[in-house]
């Protein structure tokens, strides 16, 4: 069944793909026969002297271009490390309710943020550990500091040394999303990170 | 000692007055002594003594005397339905009217007052001068027709409230046996703007005033034994660290170990706390001096272990642990190092606290996302649910005398401070403040010298 799907929308995409490549052909057939039309014909000096020009500032062009993507590409790369940068601090690694255990995913995310810290000797980072409105302030304080501390745990045990690693815990008192409801403790059940 | 806080409060009330005399008429030292305890306050089914407050005499010489009697009534009134076994009569069917035919037990006819209703009876007579207050309150009981005791109060106008209330600690003392909740304090937590900072109040939610002034969370305040020493948890330095603060010479003292310290709990009768540190990396309960040194090292064993409650008698230790897979009440006897696990009912029982008498811990359960409040004692007899279906309730603590039960809820909205007896009837809220209240804490007095 899947496979006759599949099949099927191959045939389709090799068809268009077909048709729109014989239509370019044929555009582009036709704009180079008038272009050579033009081009056999008269050719004054002050054509040639306007042709050069015009040349010239298509090169001038062309290089502002390359110029520009150069440049381009140095944001990009920046973008880039920044993003590696934003995305550390902003992915939070989240936890199950009355739990300090790091789940699949989280195990995941650690291990990106481990490479992120080995490529970043010379940072250090807070680990601060959250948990949902739910239970006791006081418990909820002896919650996140294991939530914390397990990350920290991780973290070592992939190579990073623990001088490098803070840990705090904020209990209930710093919620992400201040509403009710699972959606909003699911997110509240976290470690978040922030670099120094 | 069994019953340390009743001992201090007493005390706190022989210290407090600038210029109050005592007098008992009548009745000799005996009534004072031979407690006459017509209430169980521990009785399930506790019938409500009804008692009659008559509007109070004014022997003022200048007009204002008249104002502040009815405020004395009114104080006094609110106190004893305070108390929750207390019923105050409706003065409108009374036959007699001591203000007019006078105060004292010649002057009264019983039969009038017990036709009325009235179990037991207090008469009140003012004069003002210049500021100052002599007020004289009578306790009679009319069935008996004879005085229980009476006493002559003097002082300024700004002690009004805390000469009646030293009246009601004495009915109190005459009914039970115990003084009471009359001149004790709540401690707890209120939201200031973005930040939590800790404020104290009369036992009944009277003049809340603002204690610290950190602009930063600010968590778990608890008052010494002597009311003189107020410990807390504060994030005021980038992390959770122990403060404490004598409230009369403002000195601070830090307790900042590496990692977190947090819930302290003061030792009774002594200056040291338990508290729970991180310094070795894992959580463990310490105990600790008042400067904040390590005395001795109260768990060993790894995870959560968090919210030391010293007991009353300072032989135990309850606290929240999660060595047996969910977070559950434990209790350790400090003597034999003996621990025993309290709470076995539900997979989430946390901040204990002990009443009174040790003999009873009120805890906080979660079930099916419901946060209640219950109390066992430790007969195994299974956990009494005091709240029930009325928004989130945590924070127990127990009033000095154990006839009531101080705890926060969000039963209306966001979350003040109510109080019930230890039975979860007569709930109503305490502290009329802004924002959010939580973590009250009962405590005691003014500190005694």
């Amino acid at each position: 069944m899947g496979k006759k799907v599949i099949r099927n929308l191959v045939v389709v995409m090799m068809v268009a793909g077909l048709a729109l490549t014989m239509s370019c052909a044929k555009k582009n057939i036709g704009g180079d026969t008038a272009a050579l039309k033009v081009n056999t014909s008269e050719i004054s000096p002050e054509e040639a002297a306007r042709r050069a020009a015009q040349e010239k500032a298509r090169l001038l062009e062309e290089q502002r271009l390359q110029e520009q993507a150069l440049q381009e590409d140095a944001a990009r790369q920046r973008n880039l490390e920044m993003s590696a940068r934003e995305q550390f601090e902003n992915q939070d690694v989240l936890f199950d309710y009355d739990s300090a255990v790091l789940s699949a995913e989280a195990r995941y995310l650690l291990k990106i943020k481990a490479n992120w810290l080995e490529v970043n000797a010379a940072r250090n980072i807070v680990v601060q550990g959250h948990c949902d409105e739910r239970g006791t302030t006081e418990y909820n304080l002896a919650l996140g500091d294991q939530r914390a501390s397990a990350v920290k745990a991780f973290l070592m045990d992939l190579g990073i040394s623990g001088a490098r690693i803070t840990t705090i815990s904020y209990g209930e008192e710093k919620p992400l999303d201040p509403g009710t409801g699972e959606a909003a403790w699911a997110r509240n059940r976290r470690a978040h990170f922030v670099i120094l | 000692m069994a019953y340390p806080k009743a001992e201090k409060i007493l005390k706190n009330f022989k210290r407090f007055f600038m210029c109050c005399i005592i007098a008992a008429w009548g009745l000799g030292p005996e009534v004072v002594h031979a407690q006459h305890t017509y209430i169980n306050i521990k009785d399930p089914f506790i019938r409500k003594v009804p008692l009659a407050v008559p509007e109070f005499k004014s022997f003022g010489t200048g007009g204002q005397a008249p104002g502040y009697g009815a405020t004395a009534r009114s104080i006094l009134v609110e106190g004893m339905i305070f108390t929750g076994y207390i019923n105050v009569l409706d003065p409108a069917g009374f036959q007699e009217n001591p203000a007019v035919t006078g105060i004292t037990g010649g002057d009264l006819h019983f039969k009038k007052w017990t036709a009325d209703g009235a179990e037991l009876l207090v008469t009140g007579g003012i004069a003002e001068q210049d500021g100052a207050i002599r007020l004289e309150l009578r306790l009679f009981d009319p069935f008996k027709e004879r005085l229980v005791l009476g006493k002559v109060y003097t002082g300024q106008q700004s002690d009004l409230r805390t000469m009646v209330h030293r009246f009601c600690g004495e009915i109190n003392l005459y009914l039970t046996g115990k003084r009471g909740v009359f001149g004790s304090r709540i401690v707890f937590v209120s939201r200031v703007g973005q930040n939590k900072e800790i404020f104290i109040s009369d036992f009944d939610g009277h003049a809340p005033r603002q204690e610290t002034n950190h602009k930063s969370i600010t968590l778990s305040p608890c008052l010494s034994w002597d009311g003189k020493w107020l410990a807390y948890t504060s994030y005021v330095n980038g992390k959770p660290d122990i403060f404490i603060r004598n409230l009369k010479t403002r000195a601070l003292t830090t307790i900042a170990f590496d990692g977190m310290n947090i819930t302290p709990d003061w030792v009774p009768g002594k200056l040291e706390l338990a508290a729970t540190l991180s310094l070795d990396g894992d959580q463990e309960i310490y105990l600790l001096s008042g400067k904040g040194e390590i005395i001795s090292r109260l768990t060993r064993s790894w995870g959560i272990d968090v919210s030391p409650r010293v007991s009353p008698d300072g032989t135990k230790i309850a606290f929240v642990s999660r060595r047996g897979g969910t977070p559950q009440i434990y209790v350790k006897t400090l003597a034999t190092g003996e621990v025993m696990r309290v709470t076995f009912q539900g997979k989430y029982n946390t901040s204990p606290s002990w009443s009174p008498l040790g003999n009873q811990l009120a805890y906080v359960g979660v079930v099916k996302n419901e946060i209640d409040i219950y109390v066992t004692d430790f007969t195994g007899a299974g956990a009494l649910r005091l709240t029930r279906e009325q928004g989130d309730n945590e924070d127990p603590s127990w009033a000095p005398d154990g006839s009531l039960i101080v705890f926060s809820s969000t039963r209306e909205g966001s979350s003040k401070i109510y109080v019930m007896t230890p039975r979860g009837t007569d709930a109503r809220r305490l502290i009329d403040l802004p924002g959010e209240q939580t973590d009250p804490e009962w405590s005691a007095g003014e500190g005694i010298d």
